[in-house]
């Protein structure tokens, strides 16, 4: 009998990884020959997939981009010399010269197997945090410089000494999971392929601020995480690591996802609480901040999903530990999500401090069309765009902020030469217009007006005055607006009008050829 | 005068005891924690620039003008939302803020109109305003791109555009006009708590959606006028406001129409109401309103309503207009008739809860001197008379024991008999607030009321009791309460009487008053009793307010009692957020009952048998007074059919309307020789009038309104009475005629006559409510700033006071020919008999009375929702239109009295309250069953219409 992974995310099943599963299946019943599949998450490589493993006595071997026409040919060479085959899985180049603290489980088991979530190591981070008092689990976390993993870098420990140090009768953990920047599936990655580990940080969480319920609050264009996530709960509840009384601590915490409507201002955290409390999910004013008046004006924990994730790792292996990873004020691992026109996507955990280069050329293979890079768009929607002279910094929140960028939450979208810098421009106030939650004045009015005066300036209009306009507008958009939404809007614009100036004197240079 | 521009601070005040300082452009300001930098900067009277913010509700940040700069703090953070803390270093005006609200303006006038001098709002705009305070020159946006402004764009429609929405009676919405603040959605959630209104869709497309983007008349908005008022541009604008312009001056005064008296300022341009918008100061309501007192004053300039008095000598005959002379002289000599023929009590007088403190004051001291008798009686023999007489048996004091305020501190609510969101709308808001908050709310009455369940609230229990079983069910509640050890041993100890409280605990303890015993005869589930009473005696405040669903009963005063005694059980009198509280029908029910409308009583509760207080008044009156009690309401009609009773004085009700047993009242009127009618209106009692005396509206009254948390408010005329007298005057003339001399010159002058005669009045004076708004009384000397909660220190009466309340059940019952319970009550648009409300366009709402019967009991008659139907009881049969409803239970039917032609109390019984023969409209055993016509009684009531309200032709006077 042999086991073969075969892996069930959304980006394996998305390329076929189901009709190979089923394809193995029916060939193994037809030869008579007894196969365990097992569906495990996938391993971020998602140029390989689907990746089918096949456990050896030497370890997982890995052949990629399997068909299910491939499958016959799988049997014959019985799983061994094979022109998909890429050898034994760890020693890939692109997993293995990776620093996986959050993602070490991704791809090794059945994401939602408690028991092989314990095999390799889950939830040791829990039972050392039981043994521990909240202000010293927020201490530790603190201790390890994890900042928030959403994009704002808040200092992780910081915030949950803050909830801890709340005086109520109720708390509440909510993991932000409303993943809807372009280019970014770090969440739904861990969520599909390794959700308990989310599960365990959370709990971790609740155990440190007194906690006893907390939310995931899961983007609805993610059915199967939704799905994953929700058996994963049920599944660590009845072993005890959730509800009444975990892991016989006598402490209590339950979980619940709630499903998101569709709107990207939701993954915005006060947008988020308003939602998750059943209303419109607008942004509120801080002050006061979640940490002391959130969910349901409770004091209130709201961390991204990778944030959450990464706790475990920190408390079962010690804050030194993860702390030794990084640079400057930028500690440990980020999930650096490769993504746009390359040619090797997928997700690189890395510690911070690897350069842009190194991600796109040495692991991302460069862009997928073969041309030329030209620019770079990182950290999501609302993140600079980064000339490819820019391509030698460092990942890292401080450096990348001097540089009228940010990191984000590690999205990574790669141009060629073909892009077009004043659509791009246009798009991200397009998108602006599209996302705003409609209630302050800069980003519900600024952002259609933005459309229009790149508009313009693209048309040739008053080109000079339109261009002092959009600055305006900008500034306007960037101390005015109420959240990160309409605040953040013009880092792509203006970065664009920086950066490729070229791009927004087109009609001028193509009348004067004529 | 001028106009009264109420400073708004932005956002609400803080009620933090711990004050914080800081310092705003170099001036230092110390204000309460919780405070926004907005308000702090307001009370130096520095104006940041704002347009979402207003201090009627809590800060939302949307609008992006008030940022400012914080020293040591990142970014320009919103001025409205950002709390002081000490020492904070605010800067309101730099460049860079200035280019920021530059760019925010220019971002709204590009997509607004630009009609500024033909618009609605003009000098009346905050937008125009924040234009103007930002120094916006040019937008460079231009006006092509994308808006809500222009019906079409570029030759094509414009599908952001919507048309305006006129559908209210009484205000426009001009979507084309809105700048999406939100503040219209926000007032009608925190203020009005009705949650009609919502922002649709996202980003640009963000608009006001009333309903699921209905209009607004088809919606759930109640028009209280909330949105209307926080509007800062023309969106929301009052139709009288585009039709006339702005007003020029404003004066404030007391709404007068339900038991609320809300404050308002009457905005006007010369002597014309242009509007009326609710006065933040008000301690009432404090800058709230509803769909009455805010738009449905149109009544005061009517075509009915008469301007002349009139005089006829048999109610048959057509009116006569004549000289105020003529008319007094008419009545006095008619009166004087009646007394010499049939004797000195043979006449008497009704006063008016709708009248001011001080017209009802001279009524009743002409009845007491000139008439030289006590017949005398107000309305409030009908509704809340059980209360008066319950408290002062059980407290020592006739009214209710908080101000409207104390139920923020409330954390269990219980609430009987009363439909506040359409009886005390604005009330009824505060208390939504409060339940929204987190207080729990029980509710005991028949019907499912909206307080059962409606936006954001819902009650925790509904005893859904069949009517007439209110006394059981309190009582039932005690017993548990008694049983289970859940009541306030050292309260009762402390502040009540113990040989009082030993018989009452007997006596409730008792397993006949228990749950499970009454359940048979209350219906509602002795689980139900049970779970509703540990949450009232264990869930902290616990207050109880009711209406006359808990008064209008045979057993009213042993209901009130009963509330009494569960409030003193548990320890809930004397302090904030607990209580008990009638919700007053009318605007001046409390103060007609304070002014001595009671023939037992003058004023200030003072039997007349009280030889001191006879005195007292004999001196200062200058006239011998009767020490026997006079007639009630009830005994009068009773005399009146015996022929002893022969002329009455009716000021400002519509007995023949609003009194049950229409049959009878009739006969009553029609059994007198002089019968005086002092109203706006021909009513359904001057059907059967000799004398017409034109009344003054509210708009035309100088004087005083005592709301239901005893609170002494001002009534300012804004005009000239309309008919030529006030009616304080018209009273003090019959007397004169009739022999005792009565005068003063201004209403001043008899406030100041009530407050020497009456203790609890004693510091009262027009100077002092110029002064303070308005005062709660007591005001005196112990008291001098007036006493919002009574009993704090102990009872009036010394101490509290348990009552055996048995549930004696009414005699009216169900049998097999009258099988269904009648209950009335009132909606939101309408008030009380209509008078007022159904001569303006509140009837848009509610044209006709109905019938609400449940589908149950309206299947097996062949009812459909809709149906004309006969409704008869043993005393007589109408007919109307049926709905039919799950609100009612199976068994019960409910109507309204609003309007004459239904005639309710044609159906209504006899029965009366043991002590007070407050009459029991809520009980009347019925049948109902389809028809295709009026009932005799409609017939009747049509002819009447005709025959007895006609006015003849005035003879021409000759030009000259």
């Amino acid at each position: 009998m042999i086991t073969i992974y075969v892996p069930k995310d959304s980006a394996a099943v998305s390329v076929g990884a189901d009709s190979v599963a089923s394809a193995i299946a029916a060939e193994a019943v037809k030869r008579g020959q007894s196969v365990n599949i097992i569906r495990n998450g996938s391993r971020g490589m998602f140029f390989m997939e689907p990746l089918v493993e096949v456990a050896t006595d030497k370890g997982r071997m890995a052949f990629g981009s399997v068909t299910a026409s491939d499958v016959p040919s799988l049997f014959d060479a019985k799983f061994g010399a094979h022109s998909k085959a890429l050898g034994l899985t760890e020693e890939i180049p692109y997993l293995k010269n990776q620093e996986r603290l959050i993602f070490a489980r991704a791809g090794l088991n059945d994401p939602v197997a408690v028991e092989a979530y314990q095999a390799s190591g889950g939830y040791k981070g829990l039972a050392k945090a039981l043994g521990m008092t909240g202000a010293a689990i927020a201490a530790e976390v603190t201790e390890s410089g994890l900042r928030g993993r959403g994009g704002a870098g808040f200092p992780t420990g910081i915030k949950w000494k803050t909830v801890h140090d709340a005086v109520a009768e109720q708390k509440y953990i909510c993991c932000n999971a409303d993943e809807g920047d372009s280019g970014t599936f770090a969440d739904r990655l861990i969520m599909e392929s390794d959700p308990l580990t989310l599960i365990e940080g959370m709990t971790i969480a609740a155990i440190c601020v007194g906690a006893t319920e907390g939310y995931v609050y899961i983007r609805s264009e993610y059915p199967d995480a939704i799905s994953i996530m929700k058996q994963a709960i049920a599944n660590a509840e009845a072993a005890g690591f959730l509800g009444g009384n975990i892991c016989g601590s006598g402490k209590a915490f339950s979980l619940k996802v709630r499903v998101g409507a569709g709107a990207y201002i939701c993954g915005e955290e006060t947008a988020m609480l308003e939602s998750i409390e059943g209303k419109r999910g607008m942004v509120r004013p801080k002050p006061p901040i979640p940490a002391l008046e959130g969910l349901f004006g409770m004091p209130t924990v709201i961390n991204n999903v990778l944030s959450l994730a990464s706790v475990p790792a920190i408390l079962a292996e010690g804050a030194a530990f993860y702390k030794n990873y990084g640079m400057g004020r930028s500690r440990g691992t980020q999930a650096f999500q490769l993504a746009g026109n390359i040619k090797q996507g997928g997700l690189v955990e890395k510690a911070f401090g690897i350069t842009l280069r190194q991600l796109i050329e040495d692991f991302g293979g460069g862009t997928f069309t073969g041309k030329p890079l030209r620019a770079v768009q990182v950290g999501g929607p609302l993140g600079s765009y980064l000339p490819a002279s820019k391509l030698d910094l460092p990942m890292d929140y401080e450096t990348f902020a001097a540089n009228a960028a940010m990191v984000g939450h590690g999205g990574i979208v790669v141009f060629d030469t073909s892009v077009d810098m004043a659509k791009q421009a246009r798009f991200a106030m397009e998108f602006c217009a599209a996302e705003s939650c409609g209630k302050c004045t800069p980003c519900r009015i600024g952002s259609t007006r933005g459309v229009e005066v790149i508009d313009k300036i693209i048309a040739g209009e008053a080109r000079e005055q339109n261009l002092v306009l959009l600055e305006d507008l900008c500034q306007t958009m960037t101390d005015g607006s109420l959240c990160a939404m309409g605040g953040l809007t013009p880092m792509p614009v203006l970065s664009a009008v920086r950066d490729f100036p070229e791009d927004f004197d087109r009609p001028a240079r193509a009348q004067a050829a004529e | 005068m001028s106009l009264i521009q109420e400073t708004d601070y932005g956002t609400p005040k803080s009620k933090s005891q711990v004050m914080v300082s800081l310092e705003i452009d170099g001036q230092t300001v110390t204000v309460p924690e919780g405070t926004s930098v907005m308000r702090a900067a307001m009370e130096l009277g520095t104006k940041i620039p704002k347009l979402c913010a207003t201090d009627m509700l809590d800060s939302f940040g949307s609008c992006r003008l008030c940022l400012v700069e914080i020293e040591g703090r990142k970014g320009t953070p919103a001025s409205c939302t950002t709390p002081v803390a000490p020492g904070m270093k605010v800067k309101t005006q730099t460049d860079r803020l200035a280019n920021l609200r530059k760019g925010v303006m220019e971002l709204y006038i590009s997509d607004h109109p630009l009609d500024c001098l033909t618009c609605a709002a003009n000098g009346d705009c905050e937008l125009q305003d924040m234009a103007g305070a930002v120094g916006l020159r040019d937008v460079r946006y231009g006006y092509e791109g994308d808006n809500h402004v222009a019906p079409k764009r570029d030759g094509e429609l414009n599908f952001r555009w919507q048309p305006k929405d006129e559908s209210n009676p009484y205000f426009t919405f001009d979507p084309a006009k809105c700048i999406v603040c939100s503040r219209c959605v926000r007032a009608c959630e925190e203020v009005q708590g009705t949650f009609a209104l919502t922002i649709d869709g996202r980003g640009f497309a963000s608009h006001v959606s009333a309903g699921m983007d209905e209009d607004f008349f088809d919606s759930e908005c109640v028009s209280c006028g909330a949105c209307v008022q926080a509007c800062p541009t023309a969106t929301l604008t009052e139709k009288s406001i585009i039709a006339k312009g702005q007003p020029e001056h404003s004066v404030v005064t007391t709404c007068a129409y339900c038991g609320v008296g809300c404050s308002f300022k009457a905005e006007m341009k010369g002597d014309e109401v242009v509007r009326m918008v609710p006065y933040k100061d008000g301690g009432a309501n404090e800058g709230h309103s509803c769909v009455k007192g805010r738009f449905a004053w149109g009544y005061a300039s009517h075509k009915d309503r008469q301007m002349n008095p009139m005089i006829r000598e048999k109610i048959t005959d057509p009116w006569k207009v004549v000289s105020w002379d003529e008319a007094i002289n008419y009545t006095a000599k008619r009166f004087g008739e009646i007394q010499a023929k049939y004797g000195r009590t043979s006449i008497g007088g009704i006063t008016s809860s709708r009248c001011t403190n001080e017209e009802v004051f001279v009524v009743q001291k002409m009845i007491r001197a000139a008439f030289h008798n006590n017949n005398v009686d107000t309305c409030a023999r009908v509704c809340h008379s059980p209360t008066g007489y319950g408290l002062s048996r059980t407290f020592g004091t006739s009214a209710g024991t908080q101000d409207f305020k104390s139920v923020a501190n409330t954390d269990v609510i219980l609430l009987i008999g009363a439909n506040p969101t359409d009886g005390h709308p604005v009330f009824a808001s505060r208390m939504k607030k409060r339940i929204r908050e987190g207080a729990k709310l029980i509710v005991a009455d028949p019907r499912r009321i909206d307080m059962v369940r409606s936006a954001h609230i819902e009650a925790s229990h509904h005893l859904q009791l069949l009517p007439g079983t209110n006394v059981a069910v309190v009582n039932a509640i005690s017993h548990v309460i008694m049983t289970e050890g859940l009541e306030n041993r050292a309260f009762i100890n402390e502040r009540c009487e113990p040989k009082d409280f030993a018989l009452w605990e007997a006596f409730i303890r008792d397993v006949k008053n228990s749950p499970e015993a009454l359940e048979s005869v209350t219906s509602v589930p002795a689980a139900e009793i049970r779970k509703a009473a540990r949450l009232f005696a264990k869930g902290g405040n616990a207050a109880i307010y009711y209406g006359l669903g808990v008064t209008e009963h045979s057993q009213g005063t042993t209901m009130v009692m009963a509330m009494a005694n569960l409030a003193m059980a548990t320890g809930n009198i004397g302090r904030d957020g607990v209580g008990v509280n009638p919700l007053r029908g009318q605007n001046n029910v409390q103060g007609s009952c304070d002014m001595g409308s009671f023939p037992h009583e003058f004023p200030g509760y003072r039997h007349v048998s009280d030889d001191s207080v006879r005195n007292l008044f004999e001196t200062k009156w200058g006239a011998s007074l009767d020490k026997e009690p006079g007639l009630r309401i009830p005994n009068m009609f009773a005399a009146a059919v015996d022929g002893t009773f022969k002329g009455i004085y009716v000021q400002g009700e519509d007995i023949a309307q609003s009194d049950p047993n229409t049959h009878h009242v009739n006969e009553a009127l029609t059994s007198m020789e002089c019968v005086v009618v002092q109203d706006l209106f021909l009513n359904e009692t001057a059907a059967f009038a000799h004398v017409f005396l034109p009344g003054t509206s509210f708009l035309e009254k100088d004087g005083t309104f005592t709301n239901a948390e005893r609170r002494i408010n001002r009534v300012r005329p804004v005009m000239a009475p309309k008919q030529g007298m006030h009616e304080w005057e018209i009273a003090c003339r019959i007397a004169s005629a009739m022999g005792y001399e009565m005068s003063y010159t201004h209403p001043r002058e008899i406030m100041d006559e009530i407050a020497s005669t009456t203790p609890t009045f004693a510091n009262v004076s027009f100077a002092k409510l110029d002064e303070k708004g308005s005062v709660q009384w007591p005001c005196n000397d112990k008291a001098p700033e007036g006493t919002p909660i009574m009993h704090m220190n102990g009872f009036v009466r010394g101490k509290g006071r348990f009552m055996i309340t048995e549930f004696v059940p009414t005699p009216e019952r169900a049998n097999r020919s009258f099988p269904l319970i009648l209950t009335t009550g009132r909606i939101l648009s309408q008030y009380n008999v209509g008078a007022q409300t159904r001569r303006t366009q509140n009837s848009t709402w509610h044209q006709e009375d109905v019938l609400e019967i449940h589908p149950s009991d309206a299947e097996v008659r062949g009812i459909q929702d809709g149906t004309m139907v006969s409704l008869a009881s043993r005393m007589g049969g109408t007919s109307l239109r049926a709905h039919v409803t799950e609100r009612m239970p199976p068994g019960v039917v409910y109507t309204t009295f609003h309007h004459p032609v239904t005639g309710a109390n044609v159906i209504t019984t006899d029965n009366s309250d043991w002590a007070t023969n407050c009459p029991e409209y809520k009980v009347t055993a019925v049948q109902v069953s389809l028809s295709n016509q009026p009932s005799d009684w409609q017939t009747e009531w049509e002819g009447r219409e005709k025959d007895n309200k006609k006015v003849a032709a005035q003879p021409l006077v000759a030009a000259e």
